[in-house]
């Protein structure tokens, strides 16, 4: 019954999960983390570093992403399943765009 | 086929129980603001059944057009609209929520073990959603109708068109999201909602083949939403996304559009494959051969899915890099397919083997998925595919796969999971005989597609070559006896819910827990919470046991 | 619906005991409720990156195809309100943290406070939104009818101090794509907030009326998924919009 279906349930670590609740001053220091990225992303704007410039921007803004979603939406304290769920999305996204760019990078290479 | 694995409970003395969940509740009301899995894969039936018809008349309208090389029935614009119409009404109508919303809806909590989908309500929205966007398409036909083939393909529909574009545009917008939602709750349901001892493994292949298609719903989709806003957009205020005179990229439309539709085939057709893998293992009376390859192929079709949208750009003005690339790629995605098609093969050898009606709709499917997909390498192969695409022989290939395929898996399911889901057994001859007419009317319609592609016909052209004319009339001729082929169910179908044999829990003695439930089922499904140690498809266990043991959970 | 604890188990009954008011009836417990509760939140996340996946890649495509035109469409945009407004979602997406913890402590004050500044936050960035887009409407640079690129042939003796160069016609024409896709993309972000501010509207009227306060914090937490995402999503609007090149 119910209780039984409990008890499987509490054999599952995954149900335990999100338990962790997430200090403030956790969350405070990534808030920093954020707001540094924030300028230095700025301040690399102004600087001339060619090619690198596009790069080091995404880079910056994949960086804070990635603390947002680890910590602000409490991936790092969530189950498997939940990191699994995120690192699909973003694959997918990747192969969209990644593909798409893939034949446009390529048509200049002309025919063979 | 005298031999029959069908087994219904003393008609003299049997009764549809009184308490189930069409009787739970009355009105109107209960019905439109239900949150039942069962009523509203009920609501979904009726509805993807009413859009069928209207698809289907249109698709009558196309053959008796082509009866005639001139474009004499109907003008050419004309032409584009009936065929764009019966394009949009079948695929995002019909056939992306055909098996999904009605019988992945119904099954698939019971099939786990749970009282329900994760999230009713959002179960009921897609319902409405569903309504809204069959609504706006309607109306986008009632009022002008749309020319632009189901594709949408730019800068037709942004710039050139005249027809309700925005409208249709909007109104798929809106189905789509009743797609999303139906699949973030398959997918959430199957991952949490499992009784105890429901391992993945244990799992039925249908909950499998839905969970891989709830994927591609769930990732894919979006990127339709998106490429239809941006549509809207251009055709509107006009921003310059797809226009060349803008420095637009009409291909970049392509690219969107197909990253969706290109698994949007996979969404179409997986959950039919899960339909045909029960039915098979049920009436051979034998496990699926290779229930784990089965299961994991269900998901590499989801994953690979992704990767191979541009085999439909070949000739559109992508890098030969990228045909290369996408074409080998497509080649690949070939693989899961076949395999399914070889396990369901060996699971009928040394089977026992019955014919009823489930049976004959499961039979015709595989072996004209097996003709669509194969035909399907052709058209993967880059080179092959310049001579043959926007032929007709697209045309006889994506039939094969959806008519021939997937409708056919709809209906063998609808048959198989009838008695489950209304009580009561249709009649078994008609019903045998309206498969077999369908599969006769079906090859007679498409068969000549083919040849008629290959000898150079282009499709959506009103008109044609004077020597293509013997083929479309056979093609014409097929498509009015498989007309009669769908029509027949509906009448038998609804003629068995007053005076239908009475069906009994498990009329097919099949292995699975809905069929360890009444017949219809309880509103909860289950009166007390299942614990699963029964291995999947285990037909020697069942033939061992009693009928009460078949048929009761616990 | 009927009750389904037909048969007794042997003695442990804690979870039909405790049997809270919200646990929905398909659901065996509030564990597994709110897992799953959660995890569907974060599905429907995924359908989100993919919406505006198709966003990026257009942009993606035309940024490398059109780069002076989008150099020179970037520059149009105020950087001090672009750099603010990354300040104020950044800030929004703390207080929102604070305000699922203060959920998940039962702090009531905390909650409607950490509420409140990020409904503020979130009407700011809407605030300065309007601004940035009046300008653009001012200076025709709105794709469509009136969109005007011959500013961009003949750039101000302003512009060109700051680094600006002349465009050739038809890539100064591009600017028009590059409008296009700002529009559509902080247009869409857009969107997204005043609905979550709307959501947020909800919320705080009822943690005024001491909800969220029993344990019950489901819609604030996946409220709080959905904040933190469009956050991330502005993330990489700004340094794709805004900072293209300003080194000069």
């Amino acid at each position: 019954m119910a209780d039984l279906q409990t008890e499987h349930h509490e054999h599952e670590p995954e149900q335990h999960a999100e338990d962790h609740i997430v200090s403030p001053a956790v969350y405070a220091v990534i808030l920093g983390a954020l707001l540094i990225g924030t300028a230095i992303t700025i301040a690399a704007s102004y600087l001339e570093m060619g090619p690198w410039n596009p790069v080091v921007a995404i880079a910056i803004a994949c960086a804070k992403a990635t603390l947002v979603v680890l910590f602000f939406m409490h991936i790092k304290y969530s189950s498997k399943l939940m990191k699994l769920t995120v690192g699909a999305g973003v694959f997918t996204f990747l192969i969209l765009v990644g593909m798409s760019l893939s034949d446009y990078f390529s048509r200049a290479w002309g025919q063979w | 086929m005298s031999s029959t694995i069908l087994n219904l409970p003393d008609q003299s003395t049997a009764t549809v129980p009184k308490r189930n969940y069409l009787t739970n509740e009355n009105g109107l009301m209960s019905w439109l603001l239900t949150g039942d899995h069962k009523r509203i894969a009920i609501l979904y039936l009726i509805s993807i059944t009413f859009f069928f018809f209207i698809g289907g008349a249109l698709a009558g309208l196309i053959r008796l057009e082509l009866l005639t090389p001139q474009s004499d029935l109907m003008a050419s614009d004309t032409y584009n609209k009936i065929f764009t119409m019966h394009g949009v009404i079948m695929v995002f109508l019909f056939l992306v929520p055909s098996v999904p919303a009605t019988l992945g809806n119904f099954m698939i909590p019971i099939m786990v073990g749970a009282k329900d989908l994760a999230f009713p309500k959002i179960n009921l929205l897609s319902w409405y959603l569903y309504l809204v966007g069959g609504g706006m398409t309607l109306a986008a036909m009632i009022t002008g109708g749309v020319d632009t083939g189901w594709t949408f393909t730019t800068p037709m529909s942004t710039h050139f068109s005249n027809t309700n574009v925005v409208t249709t545009g909007l109104a798929v917008f809106v189905a789509g999201f009743s797609s999303i939602f139906t699949g973030l709750n398959f997918i959430v349901t199957i991952h949490r909602m499992r009784a105890p001892g429901m391992t993945w493994f244990k799992l039925p292949l249908f909950c499998w083949s839905h969970y891989a298609a709830s994927i591609l719903m769930v990732l894919g989709t979006p990127v339709l939403a998106i490429t239809l806003v941006l549509v809207v957009l251009e055709r509107t205020i006009g921003i310059g996304v797809f226009d060349p005179t803008k420095g637009g990229d009409p291909i970049l439309f392509q690219h969107l559009f197909w990253f969706y539709s290109h698994p949007a085939v996979y969404i179409m057709i997986l959950p039919g494959m899960g339909v045909i893998s029960e039915v098979i293992s049920t009436f051979a009376r034998k496990r699926v051969f290779g229930y784990t390859a089965v299961a994991f192929s269900s998901v590499a079709i989801a994953v690979f899915g992704f990767f191979v949208w541009a085999h439909h750009m070949f000739i559109m003005g992508v890098s030969n890099y990228a045909v290369l690339v996408f074409s080998l790629l497509t080649m690949l995605v070939a693989v899961p397919s076949a395999i399914k098609i070889f396990n369901w093969a060996f699971t009928l050898y040394k089977g026992s083997i019955t014919f009823e009606t489930p049976m004959l709709y499961a039979f015709g499917f595989m072996g004209l998925f097996t003709i669509g997909g194969l035909t399907g390498v052709f058209l993967g192969s880059a080179g092959t595919d310049i001579h043959l695409t926007e032929t007709y022989f697209i045309v006889a290939h994506f039939h094969f796969v959806m008519v021939g395929g997937m409708l056919m898996a709809f209906l063998s399911g609808v048959h198989f999971w009838w008695p489950k889901m209304t009580g009561r057994m249709y009649p078994e001859k008609i019903s045998q005989l309206a498969a077999v007419v369908t599969f006769i009317g079906f090859n007679f319609t498409f068969f000549p597609q083919f040849l008629v592609g290959m000898l150079g016909m282009p499709r959506r052209y009103a008109a044609y070559p004077q020597e293509f004319q013997v083929l479309n009339v056979f093609s014409t001729a097929g498509a009015s006896i498989l007309g009669v082929g769908y029509l027949l169910p509906i009448i038998y179908l609804l003629w068995s819910l007053k005076y239908g044999a009475i069906a009994g829990n498990n009329p097919w003695r099949a292995t699975g827990l809905e069929w360890q439930i009444q017949s219809p089922p309880l509103t909860e499904n289950f009166t007390t919470i299942p614990i699963v140690t029964q291995d999947v498809y285990d037909y020697e266990w069942l033939d061992a046991q009693k009928e009460h043991e078949v048929t009761h959970v616990g | 619906m009927s009750d389904s604890h037909a048969i007794a188990a042997a003695g442990e009954h804690e979870v039909h005991e405790e049997h809270p008011p919200y646990l929905r009836h398909h659901f065996v417990s509030m564990e597994q409720q709110t897992e799953t509760t959660s995890f569907g939140m974060w599905l429907f996340l995924l359908t989100e990156i993919m919406f505006f996946g198709g966003l990026f890649t257009a942009y993606l495509i035309y940024r490398n195809w059109y780069y002076p035109a989008f150099v020179a469409g970037s520059h149009q945009l105020d950087i001090f309100w672009g750099s603010l407004n990354t300040l104020l979602l950044i800030c929004s997406s703390f207080t929102m943290a604070m305000g699922v913890w203060s959920a998940e402590t039962k702090r009531h004050k905390g909650l409607v406070w950490s509420l409140i500044g990020t409904l503020i936050l979130g009407i700011g960035f809407l605030g300065i939104k309007t601004i940035e887009y009046t300008e653009k409407y001012e200076k025709h640079h709105i794709p469509g009818h009136n969109f005007d690129w011959k500013g961009f042939t003949n750039p101000t003796q302003e512009e060109i101090a700051k680094g600006d160069k002349p465009l050739a016609p038809d890539m100064a024409q591009k600017t028009e794509v590059y409008f296009s896709l700002y529009f559509a993309m902080t247009g869409m972000h857009a969107l997204h907030m005043i609905i979550g501010i709307a959501l947020l509207c909800g919320m705080l009227f009822k943690a005024l009326r001491g909800g969220y306060m029993d344990g019950h914090i489901a819609f604030v937490e996946n409220f709080g998924l959905y904040w933190h995402f469009v956050d991330i999503v502005w993330i990489f609007l700004f340094p794709l919009l805004y900072l293209i090149s300003r080194h000069q």
